[in-house]
């Protein structure tokens, strides 16, 4: 059996390591996490594929000129560079909760196993 | 002999070769070579990464692209940035907080054990290699074109071995500066060149899409009657009953494709926390995001303002098939593309419609640098890639699996040069021999094992304490297994194709999440479910991260 390629962390036992799991600050920050990331990784998925889907299926729709000569399709296109942006920078904004979630952990852990 | 493009690129060698001098010194241990010290700022990374994605097939291949199918080509762009946002919010940090310098670290975390390193390191050097040789064959074929002072076989050689200098010598340290300088040069290339045909239209949107959308192009109908439409509408390249879902399974390639490409995740390693990562990922999004939106200036420009009488030129099947015969390796250079349903569109020059726009707006000197850009392009990335396949071969199977763990620190290194060096030439010898072979499709077969292989695993074990070995195992074997056997019998294959599309992902893709789940389901293994306790604290907490 091989050891994890990581094990720096030898003192903390597999039981130290599940109680860190089921540890009420460990499951909010679990909690914040998924809560931005699902919803925007459904979202983002959903924005995406319904480009190539409606380029695909209506090009009538997709090829209506709605800026001069630009047409829907195109505009979508570069939505899509905007929406993945946007998303990023949401993210950034909400990681700066998981960031501090995840101190208060670290800070508590070393505190009380003395690493 | 000395045209101004070889004096661009001996100065960009002559750079990078000081780079690798200084970098040499600086590696000296395996964690020195693989991950740069991790002292890599997110900043720096985050060029970096760019530098190790833009490659060449996205700078030329898809100006020529747009050039020539308008709007589909533009999906590429749209593709290739979305698919950060994977990256950024599911792979990233858990990767950085996991592994030690490769996938694997990640995917044999919970599932100890042999067999597990061993598939993950099998389809790093797959999908590394299929992409070297990919890059390496265009190489040849591109800087033949662009400086006819050089041979295919010459300008493969030039390419295999400056790649092993940077590699062996300067580790991860010089492989990432060569690839800042690249990203920067690329960028500021490609700003340049969109300044230009704006510039030409006395920077009137309006007027550039008015000319844009006068361009037309035909592809076969329903009847066999072409269809003749504006290049600024959708269904020039993915047309015909296959059409739509060829570009849904293109879609899914690129989104979930890049987060398991080996020399992407690689670079993840060489920053000192989950938090540069994170940065990495953002300055990444902003770089290769504004670059791949100036494609539209230097694709819908090359249309517009270099001639191109060959659009639309459709011939029947057969004289597709004697067109490729008859130019087997003219075809495998210009990217011909035989569409699914046996029409092809010889897109000749293809490749060359951003350094044809470039001396069309800037002149031979302008021309010289875009094409040093083209060949500093492809040197990052083979670099890249040459790096992330020698840590699957040194730290994966030489160290994890034949010696158990149990290396002394400084054959570790040496292990890792040595390998690196096999790898490339193993990547020469083959890119030379390919050359007649049209290798568009292995890029397209990097980006399908990635997608279906690699991802499905490193997300299912980030995320499912149930998972376990038999179900890491299962979905990787028929992820791997279901790409090759597609791409095999494909259009971009064969002739008269068993399977209707050149991308599998839609296929193969679902495959292997099945086959993981199943293969989970199928047996319990309680040491790796109670493993997941710790997995999921270190990944999200980075408690016990390497540094």
């Amino acid at each position: 059996m091989l050891e994890p390629p990581t094990s720096r962390h030898h003192h903390l036992t597999p039981s130290d390591w599940e109680a860190l799991e089921s540890d009420p600050d460990f499951r909010a920050l679990i909690a914040a996490k998924r809560r931005f990331v699902l919803p925007a990784t459904i979202f983002f998925l959903l924005y995406f594929f319904a480009l190539p889907v409606l380029v695909g299926y209506d090009p009538a729709l997709m090829s209506r000129k709605v800026w001069g000569q630009v047409n829907l399709a195109y505009v979508f296109a570069l939505s899509e560079f905007v929406m993945a942006w946007v998303i990023m920078l949401l993210y950034i904004w909400r990681a700066r909760t998981f960031d501090r979630l995840e101190t208060g952990i670290v800070d508590k852990v070393r505190a009380e196993f003395n690493v | 002999m000395f045209s101004p493009t070889l004096i661009m690129f001996f100065i960009f060698v002559a750079i990078t070769l000081v780079i690798t001098y200084w970098a040499s010194g600086r590696t000296k241990t395996s964690r020195g070579f693989y991950t740069a010290n991790r002292s890599i700022s997110g900043f720096q990374n985050g060029w970096a990464i760019a530098g190790d994605y833009m490659s060449a097939a996205s700078f030329l291949g898809i100006a020529g692209l747009i050039a020539f199918f308008g709007f589909d080509g533009f999906m590429y762009s749209v593709g290739f940035l979305v698919a950060y946002l994977t990256v950024l919010l599911l792979i990233a940090e858990p990767l950085r907080n996991t592994g030690k310098y490769t996938m694997a670290d990640v995917l044999s975390f919970r599932m100890h054990g042999r067999s597990v390193r061993a598939i993950a390191a099998i389809s790093t050097l797959i999908v590394s290699l299929f992409y070297m040789i990919a890059q390496m064959v265009g190489a040849g074929s591109l800087v033949t074109l662009l400086v006819p002072q050089f041979s295919f076989n010459t300008a493969i050689i030039t390419v295999g071995v400056l790649m092993l200098v940077y590699v062996i010598f300067g580790g991860m340290l010089a492989t990432t500066w060569v690839q800042i300088i690249k990203a920067a040069l690329l960028l500021g290339a490609t700003a340049v060149l969109s300044f230009l045909v704006l510039d030409h239209f006395n920077f009137s949107l309006t007027a550039f899409f008015n000319t844009v959308a006068n361009i037309h192009a035909s592809v076969p109908g329903a009847s066999g009657q072409p269809i003749t439409k504006s290049i600024l509408e959708p269904g020039l390249l993915y047309h015909g009953r296959f059409g739509p879902l060829e570009l849904i399974s293109l879609g899914i390639a690129l989104i979930l494709g890049t987060a398991g490409l080996p020399h992407i995740l690689m670079r993840f390693y060489t920053v000192p926390s989950s938090k540069a990562a994170r940065t990495s990922v953002v300055w990444a999004m902003l770089l290769i995001g504004a670059f791949y939106v100036m494609t539209t200036f230097l694709g819908f420009g090359a249309a517009a303002l270099v001639g191109k009488a060959d659009i639309g030129t459709h011939i029947t099947s057969g004289q597709a098939i004697a067109y490729i015969a008859k130019h087997r390796s003219e075809a495998a250079s210009l990217n011909a593309k035989l569409s699914s349903n046996g029409y092809i569109v010889p897109v000749k020059n293809n490749n060359l419609a951003a350094p044809l726009l470039a001396k069309a707006l800037g002149g031979e000197l302008f021309l010289a640098f875009i094409a040093a850009v083209a060949f500093a392009t492809i040197l990052a990335v083979v670099a890249g890639l040459t790096i992330a396949a020698s840590s699957a071969f040194a730290h994966d199977i030489w160290l994890n699996i034949v010696r158990n763990g149990a290396g002394v620190e400084k054959e570790q290194v040496r292990i890792a040069r040595i390998t690196a060096g096999v790898v490339g030439i193993i990547a020469i010898v083959l890119a030379i021999g390919l050359k007649g072979l049209n290798v568009a499709f292995l890029v397209g077969l990097a980006f399908a094992v990635a997608a279906s292989a690699n991802v499905p695993a490193i997300i299912l074990t980030l995320t499912w304490k149930r998972f376990n070995r038999a179900g890491t195992i299962a979905g990787m074997l028929v992820g791997l297994v279901s790409s090759l056997v597609l791409i095999a019998v494909s259009p971009a294959v064969m002739p008269t194709p068993i399977f209707p599309l050149e991308n599998p992902a839609i296929v193969s893709v679902p495959l292997g999440f099945i086959a993981a789940v199943l293969g989970t389901l199928f047996i319990r293994d309680a040491q790796a479910e109670a493993n997941y306790a710790e997995l999921t604290v270190r990944a999200n907490t980075g408690l016990g991260a390497e540094v």
